[in-house]
Parts: C-alpha cells; sequence; structure tokens
C-alpha cells in the first residue's frame, strides 16, 4: 500500500534496527574488505534499514493489479499538426480557401493568426492500414504499418495554447511550475526496479522543450524522484565517468577508503544518514559498471540498428534514443521520457513536418515491433503526442511566400497515439468536426490521459496525492477520469 | 465531475414560474417557504462558518450584496437573479448549485423565483452576528511575552532559550546532551554563521578568546552576510532569468543580491529590511539602495513566449507577489484562495485580492544603481561611445531601417485589418512581449523620445531584428553585411562601461480597480475590492492603504504572525527543524509548535529588541541547547526520533552551494570577494542542451572567478548548475522555505569525478605538499586537518596511509592522470606523480560523511 502523506513517517531508523545494524557492521568491518562493501548496502537496504528514511526508490505495491510496468512517453514537443498526420479530414477541401464560419471563429483562442484566417486543407494523402483499417498520412509510412498495435486518440484536447504552459499541463498535469512531473508520481508511486539506473530517464533530441527541465522535474515531492536526463554527448548521466587517469582500480580505492573512514565516523555518531551516505556510493559505483555496457550497442543486431535507424542521419538521434529507451525498460527502468523537438510549425509546416517525420517515423514504429517482438510491449505502455495541436487555418505570415505556410497552436483538439501496456490496439478513439476544429465525440483531457496511465500501472490516479503547503496534490489536479475506451 | 442528466428545467420552470407569478398565489413566507430550503441545501456553504464565493445567505443584505461575482438576488426579478441562473445553470456552462449535488427539485426554485419576484422579502430580525471562526487559531494571536520557566537543573542553562527547553525535558524526563567538543563546536558555529569550516588558525582562538569572542567575530565577518543571503535568496524565489520558454537572462539581478548581502552585514533591522523590500520606493526620499531593494518583487517569473497574453502574464506575475509576500512574512499560503475560499484557513478569496490590490497598483521599472566608482568613467567616456556607435549606425543605414519597421509594426498594431503582412503584427508582438518599455518607447515619436528609450529600440532592432528571418530588407538596402553591423555593435558596447542597473517597483501612474477574479481568471473580473489587511488579522491604520502601509503593518507590534514566522526559520538555520516543522504554514492546516512559550518569547524579544537580527542569532547561538552534542543517543532514537524535543543538537547534511564552499576553501582556491555581479563556473560541454533552443547560453567564467562562492553562480532557472541542483538547491521557482537534505548516488558522482571537486582534491595535495614537503604522514595528518578541523584518530591514519599506499600503485602502474600536462613546465615529474597519489587520497576526505554533516 501507498504510505498516506498525512502522517509523516518517522524520520529515523527505530533503536532496535540502529543495535541490529551496529553488530552487523562490525561483522563486515571484520570480514574482508572486498566483501563488505556490496553485501553490507544491499542488505541495508534490503532491511529498509538505509538512511533516515526507507529507501525512497524502493518497489510498492500498486493500488490494484496492473497492466503496465513500464512507461516510454515520445513526447513530441511543439505540436505536431494532426491534421496532416493522424486525422483525416476530407471534408475541408470544399472549405479550403474560406474564413471559418463567424460563429465558429468567434471565441476561438488563437496565439499568433487572426480570426478570419483562411481554412487550409490538408495537402497530406490519408490511406486505411492493417486489419483495422484505421487512416494514416503518407507521412508516417512506418507507423502506419503498426496500425493493429496502435490505439490513436483523435479527440485529444487542453487548456493550454502556449508552449511552456501546455507542456507542463501534458508533463505535469497543470500550467503551473513547481509541479512534479508524470515520471517522478510514478516513481512516488511505484519505485524503481533497477538498483544500478535511475527510475525516471530522460532523453532529448532535437532542439530542446520550450518547458525544459521543468517536465521532468520531481517539483514538490523529494529529489530523488527527478528525471535523470541522460546527455547524447560526453557522460550520459553527468559525472558518470572516472577523473582523467583513474582506473577502476583507483576508484574502487577511493570508494573502500571512503566506506572504511565513513564506517569510522558512524561508530561515533551512530547516524543513519551516514548509513545511508555510505549506500549512495556503492549505488554510484553500480551506476558507474552499469552504464557502458547499456549504452554499448555492440551486442545488437545489425539489422536492429538498422530497423531504428541509428545509423542513418536524420533518424540517428531519436532512432539511438528509442533504441535505449528500450534497453533501459529491459533494465527494469520505471518510466523514459523522450523529448524530440520541435513540431512548433508557424512558417514551413511543409518542409518542417517532412523533416520531423523522417527523423522519427521509423524509431517510434521500430520500438514498438521490437518491444512486441521481445514481449515487452505486454508490460510497456508506449505514448506519442505533443502539448497541443495546431489550427485548421493557414499562419501565413508572408502571403507573398507559398513555402511559408504553417499552422498556429490549437488547443480544441488534437491527435495522440498508445500502444501496450493494457491499451485496445487497433483502434481510432473519438473524432473531431469535419473540419477538425472541436471534438465531438468522447473528448479526452490532458488529465484523462494521466489518469488512464496511472490506472495502466495499476495506480487510481485519485489516491496518489502528496500532502504539500496544506493540500493533497495529485498528478491530475481536481480533474480526469480513466478512459475506458482506450483500455484492452 | 458535475454529470447531471440535462433536465428540461429552463422549459418546465419558464412554465411553473409564470403559474406562480401570474396566478396571484398566496404571499411567500420566508421563514415558512424559503430559509427552509437555504438550510438544507445552501447554507452549508454560503453561511456564517463558510462564504464560498464570498456569498453568504444569511441574511437580507448579504444575500442582495451577493459574492464575488456580483449580487445573488435582485428583488422583483428572478430571471435576472445570479441565485437562480446557478441553480438553473446548464451543465455545458460550468457547475450548477448545489455543488456536486442533485438539482433542486423544480418546485423549489420555482418558489425561490416567486419570493423574489415579489421582492425578497426577509425579516429583518434573522441577520445573524458576523464572526469569524478562525480567529482563535493560535498563529492570529497577538504573542505575549511568557514567563521563563524556573528549571530545577539551573547550571546547565545558558539563556532563557534552555530554560524553556529543559522545562520541556524535565517534564519528559529526559536529560540533555552535554556539550559538544571544543572543535567540533567551532566547526559547527562556522558552518552555520559563514557557511565555511573554520581556519586551522580559529580553533587556537576559541581556547584564548572562550565561545563569546568567536561569535561576535563571526557575526561581523562579511561571510555572516553572505550566508543569512543564502537563505533569503531561497524564500525571496531569487533567479537572474525569466524561467519559462526562452528563459531571458536579467544581467542585473545581482544587484538586488548585493543589497540584501549588505543589509544583513550591517545588520539593518528586520522592520526596515522588511519594509524597504515591500516598498521602499514610496519612503518619502527614497534612495537608490531602497529602491533596489524593492527588487525583491521582480524575481517573479516572466512569460515572454510569443502569442502570450500580455495583461494574463501580468496577473501571474503579481499573484506571484501576492503569495510570495503571504508566505515569506506572514507564514500563510494563500494561493489556493485565489480561486475559491479556502475551506479552513483564515484567507478568503476576497482576502487575497485585498492583498492582491496592493501589488496590482505597482508597476516594474528599471533604474539606474551604479555601484562605487561608476558613475565618472561611464560620463567620462559616453560621448565617445556615442559618436562611435552613431556612426556604425550610419553606415549600416540603421535609423532608416528602424524607421520603415518602426511604421510598419505600429500600423500593424493599430489596424489589425490592414493589408500588410502578417508577420508585422507578430514582429509587434514579439518587440511588446520581449522588451520591456517598448510599447512606450516606440509610440513616442522619435524626436520626443527620452535617450533611453532611444538605445532600448536601437539597440534591439540591431541585435534582434535587422538581417534576421522575419525581417525582409526592403529593396535598395539588399548589400549591407547586418552580420558584420551586429558584431561590431555588440564589440563597441563590451568595451564601453555602463552603468549598473536594478529591477525596481513604483506605483503606477494609472492604477487599475483591483477585481476579485472569479476562480483566478484573468478574463473574469468580479466584484471590486480594496487593498487592506485578511479580515481574520488586525486591520491597518488609518491612513492611505498603500504598499508603504502594508509593509509597516506587517512589522507592526499588533501582528501576531511575522515575528513569529521570521524567528522560526532563524531557529530552523540552526536545528533542522523549526519549532514550527511547517515554516511555510502557520495556517490551520500548519503544524503546531512543539515549543509555543518559546517561539513567542524570541518573538517578543526581536520585537523588543527593535528586530536586531544579530542579536537573535547570537541568543540562539549562545545557549546550552545550541551547544549540545549531535550524537545520537540509543534512548533519543527511540523515544524521539525527529528530536523535536532538543535533547540534543542535529546533524544537518550542508547546503549545496556551502559543500562547494568548504570544498574550495579546503583546497585554499576560495575567492572571498563579498557581493557584485555572479558567475559561470565550468559546466561539461552539452550541458546546455536541456534549454529550449539555443537561447540558453553559459560562457564560462575565468579566473578566479571560477572559485567564488556558490551564492554567486548565476541562476539560470531552465538551467540549474548541476552541483547546485543535485544537492538540493530549490529551483528559483516558487518561495522555498525550507530546503530538503536528500543522499543520491548522483551526489557521490558529482563529488568524485565533477571537475571542480578534481580540480580542488588536487589543489589541496599541492597546498599540502608545498607546505609540509614529502612527508607523506605529515601530508595526510594536513589534509585532513584542513578538511575535518581536528587530528585524525590512529585507526582513521592507519587507513589514510594504507589508502595512500595502493594508490601509489594504482597510479604508478596504470595510465598518467592529468598532471601529465604539467609535465611540459618542466617541474619534477616524481613529485608530480607524489601529488596526484596525495590528490587521490585528499579526494577521499572531500567525500566524507563527516565532510559534508555539519555536527
Amino acid at each position: 500500500m501507498l504510505r498516506d502523506r498525512r502522517e509523516p513517517p518517522p524520520r529515523k531508523a527505530q533503536v532496535g534496527a540502529a543495535t541490529s545494524l551496529r553488530s552487523r557492521r562490525h561483522f563486515f568491518q571484520e570480514s574482508a574488505c572486498g566483501l563488505g562493501s556490496i553485501a553490507l548496502a544491499h542488505l541495508l537496504a534490503d532491511d529498509g534499514l538505509l538512511g533516515a528514511e526507507p529507501d525512497p526508490l524502493r518497489v510498492r505495491d500498486p493500488h490494484y493489479r496492473p497492466t503496465a510496468k513500464n512507461v516510454i512517453f515520445l513526447f513530441q514537443a511543439g505540436g505536431p499538426s494532426q491534421l496532416d498526420l493522424l486525422d483525416p479530414k476530407p471534408e475541408m477541401q470544399r472549405w479550403d480557401g474560406q474564413p471559418l464560419p463567424d460563429f465558429a471563429a468567434k471565441d476561438l483562442e488563437l496565439a499568433f493568426i487572426r480570426h478570419d484566417a483562411k481554412i487550409w486543407a490538408s495537402p497530406r494523402r490519408f490511406d486505411r492500414h492493417g486489419e483495422s483499417g484505421v487512416e494514416f498520412s503518407e507521412l508516417l509510412p512506418y507507423t502506419a504499418q503498426r496500425a493493429d498495435d496502435l490505439c490513436v486518440v483523435r479527440s485529444m484536447t487542453t487548456d493550454q495554447i502556449n508552449h511552456h504552459t501546455g507542456q507542463l499541463a501534458m508533463a505535469c498535469g497543470t500550467p503551473f511550475v513547481g509541479h512534479p512531473s508524470m515520471g517522478a508520481w510514478v516513481l512516488y508511486g511505484l519505485g524503481s526496479e533497477s538498483r544500478s539506473l535511475p527510475g525516471f530517464v530522460v532523453l532529448n533530441s532535437g532542439t530542446g522543450a520550450d518547458a525544459g527541465s521543468g517536465i521532468w522535474s520531481s517539483g514538490f515531492l523529494p529529489s530523488s524522484y527527478q528525471g535523470v536526463p541522460f546527455r547524447s554527448q560526453g557522460d550520459a548521466v553527468l559525472y558518470l565517468s572516472n577523473p582523467p587517469g583513474y582506473s577502476q582500480a583507483t576508484q574502487r580505492a577511493r570508494l573502500d577508503a571512503i566506506r572504511d573512514l565513513n564506517a569510522l565516523s558512524l561508530e561515533a555518531s551512530g547516524d543513519p544518514e551516514v548509513e545511508a551516505r555510505m549506500a549512495s556510493y556503492e549505488l554510484a559505483f553500480r551506476m558507474q559498471v552499469a552504464a557502458p555496457e547499456l549504452l554499448d550497442f555492440s551486442s545488437e543486431p545489425k539489422a536492429m540498428l538498422e530497423a531504428y535507424g541509428v545509423e542513418q542521419e536524420g533518424t540517428a538521434q531519436f532512432g539511438r534514443n528509442c533504441l535505449l529507451a528500450r534497453r533501459l525498460v529491459e533494465r527494469g527502468v520505471r518510466f523514459v521520457q523522450l523529448i524530440h523537438a520541435t513540431w512548433d510549425h508557424h512558417v514551413e509546416l511543409k518542409s518542417g513536418i517532412e523533416r520531423q517525420c523522417l527523423a522519427t517515423d521509423k524509431p517510434a514504429a521500430a520500438l514498438v515491433a521490437d518491444l512486441k517482438q521481445r514481449g515487452l510491449l505486454d508490460s510497456t505502455l508506449v505514448v506519442w503526442g505533443g502539448e497541443f495541436g495546431r489550427t485548421p487555418m493557414v499562419e501565413d505570415r508572408y502571403p507573398s511566400r507559398d513555402a511559408t505556410r504553417g499552422r498556429d497552436h490549437h488547443r480544441l483538439a488534437f491527435s495522440m497515439w498508445l500502444a501496450g501496456g493494457g491499451v485496445r490496439p487497433g483502434q481510432a478513439v473519438g473524432r473531431t468536426d469535419d473540419l477538425g476544429l472541436e471534438v465531438v465525440d468522447n473528448p479526452i483531457g490532458v488529465n484523462d490521459l494521466q489518469a488512464t496511465i496511472l490506472h495502466c500501472l495499476g495506480l487510481d490516479h485519485t489516491k496518489l496525492t502528496f500532502r504539500h503547503q496544506g493540500r493533497d496534490f495529485r498528478l491530475t489536479d481536481v480533474r480526469g477520469r480513466a478512459v475506458p475506451e482506450l483500455l484492452a | 465531475m458535475y454529470q447531471h442528466a440535462v433536465p428540461a428545467t429552463r422549459s418546465i420552470l419558464a412554465v411553473l414560474s409564470m403559474v406562480v407569478g401570474f396566478a396571484q398565489q398566496p404571499e411567500i413566507d420566508f421563514k415558512r417557504d424559503i430559509e427552509p430550503i437555504f438550510r438544507q441545501h445552501c447554507l452549508g456553504c454560503h453561511g456564517s462558518v463558510q462564504q464560498q464565493s464570498g456569498l453568504s445567505l444569511d441574511s437580507r443584505a448579504d444575500a442582495l450584496q451577493g459574492g464575488y461575482s456580483g449580487p445573488a438576488i435582485t428583488p422583483g426579478d428572478s430571471t435576472g437573479s445570479r441565485l437562480v441562473a446557478m441553480l438553473e445553470r446548464p451543465p455545458d456552462e460550468g457547475p450548477a448549485m448545489p455543488l456536486g449535488r442533485d438539482r433542486l427539485p423544480p418546485d423549489q426554485i420555482a418558489l425561490l423565483s416567486a419570493w423574489i419576484d415579489q421582492g425578497a422579502r426577509w425579516p429583518e430580525s434573522d441577520a445573524p452576528g458576523q464572526s469569524s471562526p478562525q480567529s482563535d487559531h493560535w498563529s492570529l494571536v497577538r504573542p505575549v511575552r511568557p514567563q521563563v520557566p524556573p528549571v530545577k537543573d539551573g547550571d546547565w542553562s545558558r539563556n532563557p532559550i534552555d530554560a524553556f527547553v529543559a522545562a520541556r525535558l524535565e517534564r519528559e524526563g529526559l536529560q540533555p546532551s552535554p556539550e559538544a567538543p571544543p572543535k567540533v563546536l567551532l566547526r559547527r558555529l562556522s558552518l552555520d554563521l559563514t557557511g565555511l569550516p573554520p581556519d586551522v588558525s580559529d580553533l587556537a582562538s576559541l581556547a584564548s578568546d572562550g565561545y563569546e569572542r568567536v561569535v561576535e567575530r563571526l557575526l561581523a565577518s562579511p561571510q555572516y552576510g553572505e550566508m543569512q543571503a543564502l537563505h533569503w535568496l531561497d524564500q525571496a524565489r531569487f533567479g537572474e532569468s525569466d524561467g519559462y520558454q526562452a528563459d531571458f537572462i536579467r544581467p542585473y539581478a545581482w544587484r538586488w543580491r548585493h543589497w540584501v548581502i549588505d543589509a544583513f552585514n550591517r545588520n539593518l533591522s528586520f522592520d526596515r529590511f522588511t519594509i524597504e523590500q515591500i516598498a521602499g520606493d514610496l519612503i518619502p526620499g527614497a534612495t537608490v539602495d531602497q529602491r533596489v531593494a524593492t527588487g525583491f518583487h521582480r524575481n517573479s517569473l516572466h512569460n515572454r513566449e510569443g502569442g502570450f497574453e500580455l495583461e494574463m502574464d501580468r496577473v501571474e506575475r503579481t499573484v506571484d507577489r501576492t503569495s510570495a509576500v503571504a508566505t515569506v512574512w506572514l507564514g500563510l499560503t494563500v494561493g489556493c484562495a485565489r480561486c475559491h475560499d479556502h475551506k479552513f484557513d483564515p484567507i478568503t478569496q476576497k482576502d487575497f485580492y485585498r492583498l492582491y490590490a496592493f501589488f496590482n497598483t505597482a508597476v516594474e521599472t528599471d533604474i539606474e544603481a551604479p555601484m562605487p566608482g561608476e558613475r565618472a568613467p561611464y560620463l567620462e567616456r559616453r560621448p565617445e561611445y556615442e559618436r562611435l556607435r552613431d556612426d556604425l549606425f550610419r553606415r549600416y543605414k540603421v535609423s532608416e531601417l528602424q524607421a520603415y519597421w518602426e511604421k510598419r509594426i505600429l500600423a500593424a498594431a493599430k489596424n489589425p485589418d490592414s493589408d500588410l503582412e502578417p508577420i508585422w503584427k507578430v514582429l509587434w508582438d514579439l518587440l511588446v512581449i520581449e522588451v520591456d518599455g517598448s510599447r512606450e518607447a516606440v509610440e513616442t515619436p522619435p524626436d520626443r523620445r527620452t535617450a533611453r528609450q532611444r538605445d532600448l529600440l536601437s539597440g534591439y532592432f540591431v541585435k534582434s531584428i535587422v538581417g534576421g528571418y522575419d525581417f525582409q530588407t526592403p529593396e535598395g538596402y539588399e548589400g549591407l553585411d547586418f552580420d558584420a553591423l551586429k558584431r561590431d555593435y555588440r564589440a563597441l558596447e563590451k568595451k564601453f562601461p555602463n552603468l549598473t542597473q536594478a529591477y525596481a517597483m513604483m506605483a503606477s501612474p494609472d492604477p487599475p480597480q483591483t477585481r476579485v477574479l472569479l476562480r483566478g481568471d484573468y478574463r473574469r473580473p468580479g466584484v471590486p475590492v480594496e487593498p487592506a489587511a485578511p479580515g481574520a488579522l488586525p486591520a491597518l491604520p488609518e491612513g492611505k492603504p498603500d504598499r508603504l502601509a502594508l509593509g509597516r503593518w506587517l512589522v507592526s507590534r499588533d501582528n501576531p504572525l511575522t515575528a513569529r514566522v521570521i524567528v522560526n526559520r532563524v531557529w530552523q538555520q540552526y536545528f533542522g527543524t523549526g519549532l514550527v516543522s511547517t515554516p511555510e504554514d502557520f495556517g490551520t492546516r500548519g503544524e503546531r509548535p512543539s515549543h509555543p512559550e518559546l517561539l513567542d518569547w524570541l518573538a517578543v524579544e526581536f520585537k523588543d529588541s527593535g528586530w536586531d537580527l544579530k542579536a537573535l542569532h547570537r541568543t540562539i547561538v549562545t545557549s546550552a541547547t545550541y551547544r549540545q552534542s549531535s550524537n545520537l543517543r540509543p534512548e533519543l532514537v527511540q523515544r524521539d526520533p525527529n528530536n523535536l524535543l532538543l535533547a540534543r543538537q542535529s546533524r544537518l547534511r550542508l547546503p549545496a552551494e556551502s559543500i562547494r564552499d568548504a570544498t574550495l576553501a579546503a583546497a585554499g582556491l576560495l575567492d572571498r570577494r563579498v557581493g557584485g555581479p555572479s558567475v559561470r563556473p565550468y559546466l561539461p560541454e552539452g550541458a546546455t542542451e536541456i534549454g529550449f533552443g539555443d537561447f540558453v547560453k553559459w560562457p564560462q567564467s575565468s579566473g578566479v572567478d571560477r572559485y567564488r562562492r556558490g551564492l554567486y553562480i548565476f541562476r539560470q532557472r531552465t538551467l540549474p548548475y548541476p552541483q547546485l541542483e543535485t544537492f538540493d538547491a530549490p529551483d528559483t521557482m516558487q518561495v522555498a522555505c525550507k530546503r530538503e537534505r536528500s543522499t543520491t548516488p548522483l551526489q557521490a558522482l558529482t563529488l568524485l569525478n565533477d571537475p571542480v571537486f578534481v580540480e580542488a582534491a588536487r589543489k589541496l595535495a599541492e597546498r599540502v605538499r608545498a607546505e609540509v614537503g614529502d612527508s607523506v604522514p605529515e601530508s595526510l595528518r594536513l589534509a585532513f586537518r584542513l578538511c575535518l578541523s581536528r587530528e585524525p584518530s590512529q585507526s582513521e591514519f592507519e587507513v589514510l596511509l594504507r589508502n595512500h599506499e595502493r594508490q601509489r600503485r594504482n597510479l604508478s602502474e596504470g595510465s598518467k592522470p592529468a598532471a601529465e600536462s604539467d609535465a611540459r613546465t618542466g617541474r619534477d615529474s616524481l613529485g608530480e606523480r607524489e601529488t596526484d597519489v596525495l590528490a587521490a587520497v585528499a579526494s577521499v576526505l572531500l567525500n566524507l560523511a563527516e565532510f559534508l554533516i555539519r555536527a
């Protein structure tokens, strides 16, 4: 059961525990140095005796039986144009070049364009795919091949019309800074199964998201739940490598001396914080050992690298991150958040969206196929989408230059897709009107999506709460429902 | 979820009310027909205990006055009465009343409508008295000086703090802990008061001068002000960039920090410290420094994302200012009240907007706030700068191009239906959103602009517009090399000195009427409100209710909260946990004090001392309670795991900045200059990639700037400095009243491998060898002393010695460490090898729990 934060847990180990620690510690000090280190940390951790509080990342039971253990969120920052990718609107052709009818334009929230902006029918061709016959645009040929594995959602809505607040709403449930992100909430709820890697990993590609580190923040939750960004150059995790010239033996010698001296000071102070610190050094060392293996793709068959597009220009960045996401999930990492930017095509939508689709379509599809083939799709929920969609109307900053046409931010309707982890595959959920302007069937808000993701993980979004500034907060704020139509 | 089946109430009711209204039914009796409905359905939320959305249905006057959306009842007009509209509200317009329950039966609504149509007669005698149910909450009652309790063991006690603590311990049958050994005490004192470990020489002075003299010396050191500033900056959500998307930097934000450090060091009394930050600009004859102090309010985030509504962001910043002041000074979390009444707390939504009104009538202003010695060289070289700049601009026809740009964007702004390409409107929006004060500047005819306005516009035009993607160069100007223009302009700016600026506040020349914002939404103004203190607290004195009055009210003798809140946070600095363990929340949902009399004694003493901060710090650190040993006693671990009874000191992991500072100090690298601009120490290649686009830059500092204290590290909000973030420095986005003290593997990786810490270990080794030469035992002992302010025990010494041998073997075998590059300097390579080995051992010392935890 999750701990109810209304009653804060005892902060220090109880006295009985301290005594038994002491005798065990003596045992290890007298045993050979090399043996002691890792075994001590393990035993202490397993007893829940580490540090001032029980290990915040220890594995906890969900509220009820989950259909997913892990999540890979492919965050498409900037707002991909759903009308050119996932939501076909053949009727728009008839309206092309005309302004919206007054009643529809009247109260529309827009970021940059005017209310009399003209409708721009998508120039993209849509076809039905797979046995399910779900339609995808020509821009997503690889994703389309996975049609029978995907659950396309065409009725997403959000309250936010700007990037920063929109991305916060999608990632953290509210548009306000300082709130924990989804990955942080999930770690808080379920803990981490990996003993040598962070439980919440962030992988960036492209130009970086508008909301920056806000979308993997631990907010007001303890900082242990924060997402750890893996970098694309240098050390994957900051300061993972030994200092220049330090062999593993040199590093180990440092750690052994730190451990031995800390053990002596523990003897004097009896402070469980010292114990926690000793364990943290062992975990750091395990990370140092595990990370190079994780990042070494040489054991992957050539065909696998080819499928993800790891070695091709264009797809290399996102492809590498997708493959890494699978390897992370294989190693027990709970929540992997890929961030790809940017889909913010106010201008030059045609060439821009082609470039982003080229970069992401093939790797994302390969990820789903690969997870499925390994049997991991049953326990891994994959989510693809951005913070909002784009307008059916053209954004025409330079009417004299045709190639510069784009679309503005649109919050009333956009599309995403989900796969695996207990989601019902081979369907498209929800419907928008003929212009793709508003949802007419089964509107799904960002809090609904979040409630659904938590539900797949076996968490009731109304019960996963944290007391902060006198109030019980949750990922879904005061809204949200798990959407039954999305679930298998 | 409000999933009412859509009832056909509208039409049915229309019919019903016609029947009732026109059939001249017998007159409706309030007591018989109406009050039971109110009692059953309404008064729970709109009665004497709660007035959700400001509405009370306790009396006719209350109902007529209504809530934040306006009157609830318009006598004689049921269809125009909000009460009826809310009962009949269609689901797509929002929740109907009663909230979250079944709708009222149509006949009851019909009765209410008929009663209103007949004039809403309501017997006067039933108006109940006003009462505020929360005003007896402990923190809202003004503290009075409590009696210092008598204690049996008078010897232990050094000042009244100890009497309060000992009295409690006696009741619990516990003994305080013995005094910590002098070396531990000195280290504790030094880290707490200055954020730095003691110098080796300090230990001797403790023995010769005594404890009190050391306290005085540390309180008088400039590092005291730096350490106090660190705590204050957390609360003030101090950052040096806007936050949000492009996260523009605020190059002069440090000027306010400089003021804070200086204020603590000259021991500015806390009442003046308060008044100057809240309203320094309104003090008659305000000095530049007093205006700089108002920069407290400029620490709000600022969303400049293109397409964002200006008014929405202005409201967000004003809300932030309101919440920050309420939390920092009053210990009240009022954020919820922005949207609705707090069910259990003393702050109503109306209270919130009364407080908000003080800040809603203030506007931001950037002022010149030169540092000593800046003005003369600036004035001297200014003419030369202007001549060179004007020459440069002339060569690239800047004024013609700028005039063209201004004309187009002004036309686009004034006439949104013009035939101009929409890009001009976008460029207008970007200017107004990105550049403070630009709107006034560009709307002023060029010949009437101030020099400042001219510089503002031409600087922006040259840096951000001309030659860019969005600005199509008009015909006849295509041949100009705008990249060269930008480069030369930047070089020129760099070469000539500028005056330091500060971000301040001033009274709005055109103050808006403040209104309650329904559900906190800037697009839904409700009833007007005037600036005033929250209803559960004493009122402001007579006179103009402006920010200055608010500042004075915060530190008035009658204010029950401020002194308690502040002494509690100071207490927290020294014991890890406040006497109230929720330092941000003294409301009904916060924790109650562990030692209420002690808290009140400290608060009253603080006020009586004239809000003397150094006196408060002195009283705490000279108490026997503070001087106890922090060793865990087995019986206490069980009885009082959180150390609320204070039968020992607490052991506290150092704040992020102190870990950096202590490391640099041990290595002899620390640059101790006080105040001034921020620095950007080493960051690994590619660390800025987590920011948006390539907006965020991190031009690395050079020279001794790299070794300044953590307090001075540039606080780029979307790119927190990794070492600070890893050790729980707050995110600078919102008020932080206490820090976490987590223990994570990323911290271990930082201390082991971050080049800043690797370099410090190496410099420590060099420093030690320079002092004691080749003797390994002496080197190890000195390094130990420099890091931990004491001699190693025999067993500790043996561990170090063995480790030294082991590292010597490791480092002579494997690859050669970083020092290889020094070989070029011709230094003795054997000596270099020895330094490498010692550096590896020194790094062990810098990673020890004892180094990182203040005992």
